[in-house]
């Protein structure tokens, strides 16, 4: 599978056809390996790290050779694993794109660490590796803040830490989480974000310790992938219902990796409930869907498709709003679907061109 | 919203008389009404130590049932039978009504207890309800996590066609396809019994991925997420292979999210496939077969179109939806407003009467009364 390694991928043809400037928020940076940090921690950790069993955290949103891990061509000549590599992300994506702009999303697995001193260590230290590895070396990119999201007030002090550098535009949060992200106890990392203007990026992945589903721990890893899109579905609830927007009305969210063809249902389904129960959270001023049309956008792989193009335009027109889709291409991960083909190439050219560059552009607040 | 009866009475049906799948029989003072149907054994142990679902997640609804569905009796609303038929089953043309209680049976910490419970709760459902109105079916209350007591149960009560599917809690110890529960599929299928998952009960998970919500407001949501999740491990685990006859109904859990459900799973198995060499077909397929899912709580889109497109998205998956009430919870569906478009009449005729017709085995016709 690496023998492709280090050779421009050609680009697809109908992306070669796309007008330039491109912006693509989920590009994903991954950590070759825990030594790879040994730069940017401290000698207790290296030494923690190197005489114990602890090699750092184990991640499984991503096994390392499933197809949709790894598209063809992106593991490095090196052996790391897909991702890694600068030189390969400017060949495969950055150039023959003509990516504008590109958002890293670090899934390094902070969040799966219980022992709190190793999550805000390993965390820092992820950060200082992307600043000195990433976007001190390649001036399209931008990223997102890795952060100890399971204690609120450490993942505070993190963004804090880091959160005015000029390339993080982002807080990295694993759609997984201990708790919703609405619920008071994330309050104190609402408010860093808020603080730093920067948007929270829920991702797909995440390993807390409890099960994805509602019934438990399922058997396959594909149950996991396609049932992430309900535990997406269960984050915008809590942040709506909990008031994050009403209490930090500045915040933005991107929902990333997470399908979109589920959101207009999902909408009418929580408006008809927020009408019915609305009492029980008063603090919700307006519909759900008004919040989740102003805060939130969507990267659009995995494009969950149907197979009818005409059902494809009804869920476009139905999400009543042409500011909420972004392009993007999840690299290294693989998708069923082309974006060119079974999306933008479908919608009207204005649209189209607001989810390829302007609606990134201005919910990201990147320069042109 | 339901209007006294005598107002009814007088009405000219442009509707087919209906067949409600989702309709409440509700024990006054919960397990207190199942006291008489259990053995002594189990009379002390319950009257000494009580009930003992997984706690801890308790939400303070908004209100329980309909404040004009309370009986004359002054019992619970929903545990009068003759009130049920005098206030719904007769004004609102309804031919047959599928009971569904919601009984602390199937998520007992007890097991033993939890197959009492259940036999207890049919025993009542026999005597209190299918004997004394004819057109009620029932849901065949089960221990559902301990496999060889429900398959017992099944077997028990195999001979009573009244019981026409079996029920689970919207949320099981485990997702629903896991091989622990094989046991009752098999059953079902011998025995023609749909496998039915109603919204809500847990084993002590909470009703996200993510943790538990904290609002009423974000559990009603749940659902959703709740039998999406099922039926993507029903569908995983090669159920619908092992058992091609079984019959999947997923009640009150909505039915909007269905297209897109399809969709994603689909792109995942064509990516992903090599992980379950068992399924032989897309994962749309199966569902297009085995799943049926009922109309409460409706979906109420934006604008009256997008319930057309979304209908146009079921294609003919419209043979699997089957209309419900929920009599006599708040959130009932009223069964001439419920829907947010007037249906064309074939369509009336088989989200009313047909589909269930069909997937019950019921006998009557669709035609509207005169």
């Amino acid at each position: 599978m690496g023998g492709t390694a280090g050779q421009q991928a050609p680009a697809p043809a109908s992306l070669a056809s796309a007008p330039s400037g491109l912006i693509d928020c989920d590009i994903h940076n991954v950590v070759p390996s825990t030594q790879a940090l040994f730069p940017y921690l401290s000698a207790h950790w290296r030494e923690h790290i190197t005489n114990t069993l602890f090699k750092g955290p184990v991640d499984s949103s991503y096994p390392r050779q499933a197809p949709t891990t790894v598209r063809p061509g992106s593991t490095p000549a090196d052996g790391g694993p897909a991702g890694s590599d600068l030189g390969l992300l400017r060949n495969q994506v950055l150039d023959p794109l003509g990516i504008e702009a590109g958002i890293l999303c670090c899934a390094y697995p902070i969040d799966s660490l219980h022992n709190p001193d190793a999550a805000v260590a390993l965390a820092r230290a992820v950060n200082d590796w992307q600043i000195a590895e990433w976007l001190d070396k390649e001036p399209r990119l931008r990223a997102s803040v890795v952060v100890p999201s399971q204690i609120p007030q450490l993942a505070a002090d993190e963004i804090d830490r880091v959160g005015d550098h000029p390339g993080f535009v982002q807080v990295f949060l694993p759609v997984r989480s201990h708790h919703p992200y609405g619920s008071r106890l994330y309050h104190p990392m609402w408010a860093a974000i808020a603080r730093h203007d920067l948007i929270g990026g829920i991702h797909f992945g995440g390993a807390p310790g409890n099960p994805p589903t509602p019934s438990g721990w399922p058997s396959y890893y594909f149950e996991e992938y396609a049932g992430m899109a309900q535990v997406f579905q269960s984050q915008v609830v809590s942040l709506v219902v909990e008031g994050v927007f009403d209490q930090f009305p500045s915040v933005r969210v991107a929902l990333l990796e997470s399908g979109f063809t589920w959101l207009p249902p999902f909408m009418w389904r929580f408006d008809k409930e927020w009408r019915n129960l609305r009492r029980l959270a008063p603090w919700v001023k307006q519909a759900p869907s008004a919040y989740i049309r102003e805060h939130i956008r969507l990267a659009i792989q995995p494009l969950d498709a149907p197979a009818s193009p005409r059902h494809m335009s009804q869920v476009i027109e139905a999400f009543g709003s042409d500011d909420m889709l972004m392009f993007s291409t999840d690299y290294p991960h693989r998708h069923d679907a082309d974006a060119e083909r079974a999306l933008l190439a479908t919608l009207p050219a204005m649209l189209a061109q607001k989810i390829r560059r302007e609606n990134a552009r201005a919910f990201y607040r990147l320069s042109s | 919203m339901l209007a006294p009866v005598q107002e009814r009475t007088a009405k000219a049906w442009t509707r087919p008389a209906l067949i409600d799948c989702d309709l409440h029989n509700e024990l006054h003072g919960d397990v207190l009404a199942l006291l008489p149907y259990l053995p002594a054994r189990w009379r002390e142990h319950v009257e000494t130590f009580g009930v003992r679902p997984p706690a801890g997640g308790f939400y303070p609804r908004f209100m329980d049932h309909r404040a004009d569905a309370r009986p004359p009796s002054g019992r619970r609303a929903g545990s009068d039978v003759a009130f049920t038929r005098s206030q719904y089953l007769d004004p609102y043309h309804v031919a047959y009504g599928i009971l569904i209680p919601l009984s602390p049976a199937g998520g007992q910490q007890n097991l033993e207890l939890s197959a009492a419970l259940a036999t207890a709760c049919n025993d009542w459902q026999v005597a209190e309800w299918l004997d004394r109105e004819p057109r009620l079916r029932a849901s065949m209350v089960i221990p559902f996590e301990a496999p060889d007591l429900a398959v017992a149960e099944i077997r028990r009560r195999a001979s009573d066609n009244r019981f026409v599917q079996v029920q689970f809690s919207g949320r099981p110890q485990e997702p629903m396809g896991r091989r622990k529960y094989w046991p009752i599929y098999a059953a079902c299928e011998e025995y023609g019994l749909k496998v039915m998952s109603h919204a809500f009960g847990s084993y002590g998970q909470p009703i996200t991925g993510a943790g538990w919500p904290s609002f009423y407001l974000e559990e009603h949501v749940g659902p959703a997420q709740a039998m999406q999740a099922n039926i993507i491990s029903l569908v995983a685990e090669g159920v619908f292979d092992r058992f091609p006859a079984l019959k999947i109904v997923s009640v009150e859990n909505g039915f909007g999210w269905l297209p897109s459900l399809m969709w994603r799973v689909d792109g995942a198995w064509r990516l992903l496939h090599t992980e379950a060499p068992h399924l032989t077909r897309p994962p749309s397929e199966y569902i297009r077969e085995h799943v049926y899912l009922t109309t409460q709580p409706m979906e109420e889109p934006d604008r009256p179109r997008f319930f057309l497109d979304l209908l146009d998205q079921f294609g003919d998956m419209t043979d699997h939806l089957l209309f419900a009430s929920d009599y006599p919870h708040w959130d009932a569906d009223h069964p001439d407003e419920a829907f947010p478009i007037h249906l064309p009449p074939q369509l009336q005729r088989k989200l009313y009467f047909d589909n269930a017709a069909a997937l019950y085995g019921l006998r009557g016709r669709s035609e509207p009364a005169e």
